[in-house]
């Protein structure tokens, strides 16, 4: 059923920090506080809320609706790590279409204090704790070498292409203030770095770091009355623990629902102007490419080698730097893809606009359980004419 | 190829000792399956019972059919590597000061893809078979060991991090006057022990196997009595910075039950010997083996507590024995408790009757002295944390877990 007449609108980045003695609920207070402000809405008129968060406990969603004041009638909490944000829109979409609530507030915000990423990993999942944690405690970094050495083994990458998607992200991120990485990337940088867990090595993994983003989901008609600039929802798709028996993976859900996700949009990959991937390591931004449809599988590397993906390239990509640029502001991380494609889709980015966008695809990627992501989802925006 | 271990240099008393660290040990209670196995030296994964597939990690429920009967059984352990990676950089601590270690994907044939440590001489893609260990904290863990037999295989760093290896290690052998305190020393030092400290009550008294046992090499006899507790504070303090292995051989085998006996001698001493024996043993040699539990190639590494299988469920012949050892393993478990912080196994070791003169009058199956030793010196080889040996303990073990109760009546 297609999305009539749902919007996505104000989203709100509240700038990243490396470390912050602040809690998770003062990251999602700030991007709340702001989120208001940019749609011109009282706190009370916020009646669904959907959240994300590692670091909130031991709250829920609930919990954090008396701590803000906040009297919603649709309430959700979506914990997929970086699938989060396109699982939130996906949600608020129907709840709004379906008349549940009238504005519902996406936010994902994470803290991150000194020896918050470490507590995470220990405790980030049964499997982890059983199967994974043990193994040499390398985090999701060990587990994506994994991934990345099949992934070049399969299909020839080198280390050169994935470097090449992280130089031009760089370059797309010098223009955002909240990035945590702000000095130019060259590709001998990237292949010289300091080997984190063969093959990756520092640049191919994300900075965590403490941040918080959001987004408002409303009526068209609603967005229009508040004077604010807003895209239309064209398709989403979601999917959990696809292709269970791949040894190693090597595609992401995406590839299950992909026909879904351009049908119910009405345009195709080519029609894309900006794409906005979830990038915890280039080689997941490279089954993206690859598993929407941009190219055909194990065609990702050549597809790099044959595009520039800065802001003015031939294929804008992570247009805000992605977090390999910007930091990983936990389940934030999430919502990067969605705020920057739809300020880049209302002509109102915070970096270098790409030129004439009209279509963006966003797409999200999270939760190492065991060996492997098992969230996937994207969605396909589309700039009000 | 595994480069062969090397003597440790002598220690320089000025440095500090590395004090034990040890990987995360919290497991789910259904993942304590896999600790069963690998305490007993086995391979176990889940298996369906309804549509046999084999699960891992360890699951609740079935992930091809949702049911929920899925015990650990035995299953085949080949597989091959798909993928390897060497961690350079960790967030625990223990891995940090490790580092680099290496750790890959396997696909077993049985089905699942499992993460494991890899032994040093596993290369990407090659077959191995996957061995189940307890880690320096005595959680149990996945090594991909190589296909075939390497040399020096056993000397890898991060293989012999799992293992209580004798290699280059210290052990001390608190009884030699009796077979087994003698037939121990002899499999130390064929193991490659460096020192073979061999305690020895009133050593003025002559006993047999003297001779023979001061002549195996790298044994040092030393004057040791378990139920002298000064005796045993001050050979600690002679030796106790140097012992790596504990095999407590002090033995005191007696017939009878409770109503022939007249009086508490006997008891007493039984539990002199084997209860009040193993507290001394561990109050004085304890600490410091917890405290060296990471000093490089010789670390202290076990506590290797030798157990009549009647400690599970009383023999009345041997009642009153029974009973001791039933007290000594009970001490034995909370030593574990008090030790694994330090990286420091305790191996209960449990047999039927032995061939000594204390079970003359019983009849085969019974366990020679040179035989316990090899396969305690094996057991601490694979790092397991408990042992049967022979017949009878295995007979013992495996209808202790069917019925306790039919076993209470027929030992009876």
């Amino acid at each position: 059923m297609a999305y009539d007449g749902i919007v996505a609108c104000a989203p709100v980045t509240v700038s990243y920090r490396r470390f912050s003695i602040n809690s998770a609920h003062w990251w999602i207070g700030r991007a709340l506080h702001d989120l208001t402000r940019a749609a011109g809405i009282k706190p009370s008129d916020i009646d669904g809320l959907i959240l994300s968060s590692f670091t909130l406990a031991p709250d829920t969603a609930v919990g954090v609706t008396q701590h803000l004041g906040l009297t919603p009638r649709w309430l959700d909490h979506a914990p997929f790590g970086g699938a989060c944000g396109i699982v939130a829109l996906r949600r608020a979409a129907r709840a709004v279409q379906c008349g549940d609530a009238q504005f519902v507030a996406c936010v994902a915000g994470d803290t991150n204090h000194v020896d918050s990423f470490r507590k995470t990993l220990t405790t980030f999942s049964r499997f982890a704790q059983d199967a994974v944690y043990p193994y040499g405690s390398g985090g999701a970094n060990a587990c994506f070498a994994l991934i990345t050495k099949n992934y070049m083994n399969l299909y020839g990458a080198r280390r050169e292409d994935f470097g090449k998607l992280c130089v031009d992200q760089r370059d797309n991120a010098l223009a955002i203030p909240f990035a945590m990485m702000k000095k130019p990337l060259t590709l001998d940088e990237y292949m010289n770095a300091r080997p984190i867990s063969d093959p990756l090595h520092l640049f191919d993994c994300v900075m965590p770091c403490a941040g918080a983003e959001a987004i408002l989901v409303c009526r068209e008609d609603v967005a229009r009355s508040l004077h604010v600039p807003f895209v239309r929802l064209l398709a989403t798709i979601e999917r959990h623990n696809a292709f269970p028996d791949d040894p190693i993976q090597y595609r992401g859900g995406w590839a299950m629902d992909v026909d879904e996700l351009w049908q119910m949009a009405g345009v195709t990959p080519s029609d894309v102007d900006l794409l906005e991937t979830y990038d915890d390591y280039p080689v997941i931004v490279t089954m993206q490419f690859e598993d929407l449809g941009f190219c055909h599988k194990g065609e990702g590397p050549e597809f790099i080698r044959s595009h520039d993906f800065t802001v003015d390239g031939s294929f804008p990509h992570n247009t805000s730097g992605g977090q390999l640029s910007t930091g990983q502001a936990g389940a934030a991380g999430g919502y990067l893809g969605l705020t920057e494609a739809t300020r880049q889709l209302t002509g109102k980015p915070i970096g270098h606009a790409v030129k004439d966008a009209k279509i963006a695809a966003v797409s999200g990627f999270g939760m190492i359980n065991y060996d492997r992501g098992l969230s996937s989802g994207a969605a396909v925006l589309a700039r009000a004419s | 190829m595994t480069r062969p271990l090397e003597p440790p240099k002598r220690k320089n008393p000025l440095k500090k000792t590395k004090q034990p660290l040890y990987p995360q040990s919290i497991r789910s209670r259904t993942a304590q399956g896999l600790t069963a196995a690998a305490a007993l030296g086995r391979f176990e994964l889940q298996k369906c019972l309804d549509c046999d597939a084999v699960i891992y990690p360890p699951r609740d429920v079935c992930p091809k059919c949702l049911s929920a009967r899925v015990p650990f059984v035995p299953v085949r352990n080949g597989g091959q590597v798909l993928a390897e990676t060497t961690i350079r950089t960790s967030t625990d601590p223990y891995f940090r000061e490790r580092t680099p270690w290496r750790t890959g994907l396997t696909k077993l044939d049985v089905g699942p893809v499992v993460l494991s440590h890899l032994h040093g001489d596993v290369r990407e893609g090659a077959r191995v078979r996957l061995d189940l260990r307890l880690d320096k904290g005595g959680a149990p863990v996945m090594i991909a060991l190589p296909d075939q037999e390497t040399q020096h295989m056993a000397d890898d760093p991060q293989l012999r991090e799992m293992t209580c290896d004798p290699k280059f290690r210290r052990a001390l052998i608190t009884d030699g006057r009796g077979a087994v305190g003698q037939a121990m020393a002899q499999a130390f030092s064929e193991a490659g022990a460096s020192i073979v400290f061999v305690g020895v009550a009133d050593p003025w008294k002559p006993f047999p196997g003297q001779d023979a046992l001061s002549k195996i090499s790298c044994v040092e006899i030393v004057p040791l009595d378990v139920t002298d507790s000064e005796s045993v504070t001050e050979q600690a303090e002679q030796i106790g910075g140097r012992v790596d292995i504990i095999v407590n051989t002090a033995e005191h085998v007696r017939p009878g039950g409770i109503m022939q006996r007249h009086g508490l001698t006997v008891a007493r001493e039984e539990m002199d010997i084997r209860y009040f024996g193993l507290l001394r043993l561990a109050q004085a040699f304890g600490p410091g083996m917890r405290a060296r539990g990471a000093d490089g190639t010789n670390s202290a590494a076990a506590f290797v507590n030798l157990l009549s299988v009647h400690a599970l469920m009383n023999w009345p012949q041997y009642g009153g024995y029974s009973a001791a050892e039933a007290a000594a393993l009970s001490a034995a478990q909370c030593l574990r408790a008090e030790l694994r912080p330090g990286g420091v196994k305790v191996l209960n070791v449990f047999f039927g009757p032995l061939e000594t003169e204390w079970f003359q009058t019983v009849p085969p199956p019974k366990v020679a002295p040179a035989a316990l030793a090899r396969a305690v010196v094996q057991a601490l080889q694979r790092g397991q944390e408990e042992l049967f040996v022979g017949d009878i303990a295995q007979d013992i073990r495996a209808r202790l877990a069917v019925n306790p109760k039919a076993l209470e009546r027929e030992l009876g």
